[in-house]
């Protein structure tokens, strides 16, 4: 009995086997080609083998600079992800605020929503040389490019699921004598919290472009500034660990945002309790 | 008290009479059932009564005074989807009204408010048979138990008119059964003037004291939008007093 392909699933097990499959075979090809140019020539930078890796991790990871006297890797990341973080922050909250007050109230949509739509077209490296006249080099035009960078996408997407929920919640709510403003806290934020989650994780891939391209041109550290140092030196050894990681963090965040909608939402999947 | 005066209304849209010269006067207590076709505007009439819509003419009056413009709580209403809040359990669907009275700022109670609160929706929650459900989402009742979860959510407001939008007809036969037996007590029960669309004649009949039927009388064939429906019959039925075992015997 052959069923058809579309019918025909992976168990549990194989789901985890075939989902490794690529990530095997990214790895063996590495490696395969990387082994093959080292043979050729052993100082070749392109390809670093298993040995440099692991020795620059190490450099990298472990010990301190003899520069600066910190961990690399660590102050680095240290510095990107509060750069990240105060830039999300910024970018969730007037997201939050202008996305309600844009869906919920007809006179701020009428004021707002054109505005909003033609901000939201402004390529945000295009004003990156504003934020540095205006701001100076150091953290708060970083900051502010990632705020600027995903703002308008956050305000629309809450504007527009505030749009799609039933009038017959509004209305039930104004039955049971609700004001706007209870309206908005009991009713409407409650049900776009998980919409607002989903647009973070989806703004995270912008927000990493943004602090990376932020940081290659003006910084003394970060994730950003350090790959596009070592650029100059075809350091490929120090490029491809700082790549791995940085994707590293960005799956973690995605998790993690998708865990709280998950654990914090529940009504959300209700039907299939 | 809940009385309903409707004086010569008229509901227009650009090019569209939708309804015409409509004049009514209800009682309080009275079981109106709206009749009528597709179309035929009896869910705005209903819309009108619950201020969604401003009448094009005329007006509408509760008590002898006019209809605020907009919806508030002296109105409950049933729709026939989107009747409770999703992101809300039964017990917190049922004491949000409350909430919205008890807190203006956070339209949230806590402590002794909230366990008041919740003894009171508890007794809602009770007389339209959810005990059991008290802690589930909307999203895992069925159909039946949803309806019932919004006309507790609505009762506990205690509003002088309760507006019903075919709010079984997306319910099972016997299910039906089970909520005309529920909405005549609690009818009898809170002395509420109810006004109920629906397009099911047996319903209709099983339910009311009055039956109110729209429909269009005159029709202008080059210009369908010209005129539109008013009120054909309006039929008060010597309802039997009496409980489900009619109900079910229809």
């Amino acid at each position: 009995m052959t069923r058809r392909l579309i019918n025909r699933r992976p168990d549990r097990a194989g789901l985890v086997a075939w989902g490794a499959v690529p990530f095997l075979i990214a790895i063996i090809a590495y490696f395969i080609f990387s082994t093959l140019r080292l043979a050729e020539n052993p100082n070749d930078k392109l390809l670093p083998g298993l040995a440099t890796l692991g020795r620059s991790l190490y450099s990298l990871g472990f010990a301190q600079d003899a520069r600066t006297g910190q961990i690399l890797l660590w102050a680095d990341t240290l510095s990107s992800l509060r750069r990240l973080g105060m830039g999300l922050a910024a970018a969730t909250g007037i997201g939050l605020g202008f996305g309600i007050a844009t869906g919920v109230i007809p006179y701020v949509r009428a004021g707002l929503s054109p505005f909003i739509a033609v901000v939201s077209m402004i390529p945000p490296m295009a004003v990156l040389p504003i934020l540095f006249i205006v701001f100076g080099l150091d953290e708060l035009s970083k900051v502010v490019l990632i705020t600027i960078g995903i703002t308008p996408f956050l305000i629309r997407d809450l504007a527009l699921k505030v749009g799609e929920l039933p009038n017959e919640l509004l209305i039930k709510a104004q039955t049971l004598g609700a004001s706007t403003w209870q309206i908005i806290l009991r009713v409407v934020l409650p049900q776009i919290a998980p919409r607002l989650l989903d647009g973070i994780r989806l703004s995270l891939g912008p927000a990493w472009l943004f602090l990376i391209s932020a940081e290659a041109i003006a910084a003394t550290d970060g994730l950003g500034y350090r790959i596009f140092l070592m650029r100059r030196y075809l350091a490929m050894d120090v490029i491809l660990p700082y790549v791995a990681w940085i994707t590293f963090l960005a799956f973690v965040m995605d998790w993690v945002l998708r865990r709280i909608s998950r654990r914090y939402f529940p009504w959300q999947n209700a039907e299939s309790q | 008290m809940s009385r309903v005066s409707v004086r010569n209304l008229w509901m227009e849209y650009p090019g569209q009479v939708v309804l015409e010269r409509i004049n009514l006067e209800i009682e309080s207590g009275e079981f109106c059932v709206l009749l009528g076709p597709s179309g035929c505007g009896k869910t705005t009439f209903l819309r009108l009564l619950l201020s969604m819509e401003q009448p094009t003419r005329g007006r509408i009056l509760l008590d002898g005074e006019v209809l605020p413009g907009e919806p508030g709580p002296d109105r409950g209403v049933v729709f026939q989807r989107y009747s409770a809040f999703p992101h809300l359990t039964v017990t917190q669907n049922v004491i949000l009204g409350l909430e919205f009275a008890g807190s203006r700022l956070l339209g949230k109670l806590f402590g002794a408010a909230r366990r008041r609160a919740v003894a009171e929706a508890e007794r809602v929650i009770e007389a339209v048979g959810l005990s059991a459900a008290r802690d589930k989402y909307p999203a895992q009742l069925s159909g039946g138990m949803q309806q019932r979860l919004a006309i507790a959510q609505t009762l506990i407001r205690k509003p002088k008119l309760l507006l019903l939008d075919e709010p079984f007809g997306a319910l099972d036969p016997g299910t039906k059964l089970q909520m005309y037996e529920l909405i005549t007590r609690l009818w009898r029960e809170e002395q509420i003037t109810v006004f109920m669309v629906t397009h099911d004649l047996k319903e209709g009949f099983t339910l009311a004291t009055r039956v109110l039927t729209f429909d269009k009388i005159r029709i202008d064939p080059q210009e369908p939008g010209a005129y539109g429906a008013t009120i054909t019959f309006n039929l008060p039925l010597q309802r039997r007093r009496a409980g489900a075992a009619d109900i079910v015997a229809v």
